[in-house]
């Protein structure tokens, strides 16, 4: 479903502030993979995701999805074919909007916008009928304003975005790492509920060992710009938070595991 | 008085058609769009210019129409193509213009007396001037107004709304928000020559000068609507906005009746904006001292 070949980033190349923030990147994920991402700060997982996404563009190497190249399509054109969950709950919605427009606004990702009526009832029966699955309530605040909404609310409205047109890819980055501890594992649930029940392919970004694994079906771990760890099925069934940190050190040759991460 | 008041309700009117460009382009687009300084002169430098050379009033509007939208689309193109900052891009458009309209005329002023304007047909009628401008005023406030309110609930519209509310969701929805943006100042300074078109018919004169501080005027307009008629929902929004133009007319009105000079009105509207502005932190501030006081009393009892 997603391709990355030879994938490198370099911020400010040719300056003394180069960075390579992607270093030679090969990644596969076949049809309904939902991969963990994990690795310390600056080790280039959300660098990874904005390339995927189209924020960035890629100083070499190509980038397929769907069996279709992408490597130079405008963010904006390459939006049909993905669902995005930003770590910044204010990120993914229009807080002036209200939330049946933003759910619009999503509900015709992909397809040509012209002046028919940006919503229709049919679609916000549809809706409701969405948003009282999320057991949050918003169901009966179809006109409220988003930004009047909690970072949670924000964060499954969004996830419920990013999933109405189902997704060829649907990337999540850190997106529960600015909510407290209860509506994080909310969202998380929330967000495992929904790719397995459309079976999606999905890159989920984390700070948190334990999420990354308990989560999906596969974890990547990156190390200064490249994937470093890739364990899936069985062995990912199996991994520890020890044994994932030992198999890090052996790889990256230091021991130096970020607090946060082991968090 | 009463003639006063009618010509401050007619000057508003034709200022309203500003007021809702430079909310297009300012809550809309969450840009400061100082492009609206020239083309308000565009518009009105090319109804002048046409009407004198025989073209009907109305058909000069259209062109007065095209050619701020044409003004929006340099400074749209100047911002996305080129990454100019929005500021930037509409001073230097603001710039420009102000050479481009001395060509469109020739010379520093036009005179459109003993010239057909689109008042005619009510004057004809046997009304007054300020009623003439008043009904042709409110004729193009009510269509214009329709069609944005239309336009903005469409699937575009919607589009433009998420850009300037939000452009890194807009793009992750798929929206090209370079394109919106662009379209959205187009249509912003296509409204306010159109303005400008008016407003020189109905003084009978385009001049070089009419556009110097008419984003300030535009946006005195809006803060006044929205802070005394509200804007909970985007119709209201609109017609707060006709409301706010008109009562910053009557204003103006008012304070040049009770004897300050016409030289100071810049400086007074420049100090009103200001204020209006600020507001917001003014109130923010007030609640945060008064919960500070009921947490100390709370804490005391």
């Amino acid at each position: 479903m997603l391709e990355m070949k030879n994938v490198r980033i370099v911020f400010n190349g040719g300056t003394v502030n180069e960075k390579v923030a992607l270093n030679g990147v090969n990644l596969h994920l076949a049809e309904g993979d939902f991969v963990t991402v994990i690795g310390g700060n600056g080790a280039g997982k959300s660098t990874l995701l904005n390339c995927v996404s189209g924020a960035y563009a890629p100083t070499s190497g190509q980038i397929f999805i769907d069996g279709q190249e992408v490597t130079s399509m405008p963010e904006y054109r390459r939006a049909k074919l993905l669902g995005r969950v930003f770590q910044d709950p204010m990120m993914g919605t229009a807080g002036n909007m209200w939330i049946e427009e933003n759910l619009a606004l999503a509900h015709r990702r992909g397809k040509r916008r012209g002046l028919g009526w940006g919503i229709s009832s049919a679609e916000r029966a549809q809706y409701r009928e969405q948003l009282a699955r999320l057991g949050l309530g918003l169901e009966d605040r179809l006109s409220t304003k988003v930004k009047l909404l909690s970072g949670g609310q924000r964060q499954a409205l969004t996830l419920l975005m990013a999933t109405l047109q189902k997704p060829k890819l649907l990337l999540l980055d850190e997106h529960t790492a600015a909510l407290d501890p209860k509506t994080a594992r909310k969202v998380l649930e929330l967000s495992e509920q929904i790719i397995n029940e459309s079976g999606l392919t999905s890159m989920m970004v984390t700070h948190n060992m334990r999420d990354a694994i308990r989560y999906g079906n596969r974890l990547i771990m990156m190390h200064d710009g490249r994937v470093v760890i890739d364990v899936s099925g069985e062995e990912k069934a199996h991994l520890t938070v020890e044994s994932l940190i030992e198999k890090f050190s052996e790889v990256s040759g230091s021991d130096e595991v970020s607090d946060r991460l082991v968090l | 008085m009463l003639n006063e008041l009618s010509g401050a309700v007619a000057l508003g009117l034709l200022w309203t058609l500003m007021t809702f460009g430079v909310y297009i382009s300012y809550r809309v687009l969450d840009i400061a769009d100082l492009t609206v300084e020239g083309s308000l002169t565009m518009g009105a430098a090319i109804a002048a210019v046409c009407i004198s050379a025989g073209m009907n009033p109305f058909l000069a509007l259209l062109l007065s129409f095209l050619g701020g939208m044409c003004a929006g689309l340099v400074t749209g193109l100047l911002h996305t193509a080129l990454r100019i900052p929005a500021l930037l891009s509409g001073i230097l458009t603001m710039i420009a213009l102000w050479s481009v309209n001395l060509r469109i005329m020739g010379k520093a002023n036009v005179s459109l007396l003993r010239v057909p304007t689109v008042f005619d047909g009510f004057v004809a009628l046997g009304l007054s001037k300020n009623i003439s401008i008043i009904l042709i005023g409110l004729l193009f406030v009510g269509v214009i107004l329709s069609v944005l309110y239309w336009f903005f609930g469409t699937e575009i519209g919607c589009a433009v709304r998420a850009t300037g509310n939000n452009a890194r969701m807009a793009r992750a929805q798929g929206i090209n928000t370079d394109a919106m943006k662009i379209l959205g100042l187009v249509v912003s300074n296509g409204l306010v020559a159109v303005s400008g078109g008016l407003i020189a018919q109905s003084q009978t004169f385009a001049d070089i000068q009419m556009g110097t501080g008419a984003i300030v005027i535009g946006l005195a307009s809006l803060i006044i609507g929205e802070v005394l008629f509200g804007k909970s929902t985007f119709l209201r929004s609109l017609f707060s906005l006709a409301f706010g133009a008109i009562t910053y007319r009557i204003i103006i009105a008012l304070v040049l009746k009770l004897g300050m000079p016409a030289n100071d009105l810049k400086l007074f509207t420049a100090i009103t904006v200001a204020i209006a502005l600020a507001l917001p932190v003014f109130r923010q501030r007030m609640q945060a001292r008064k919960l500070a006081r009921e947490g100390e009393r709370a804490c005391s009892k």
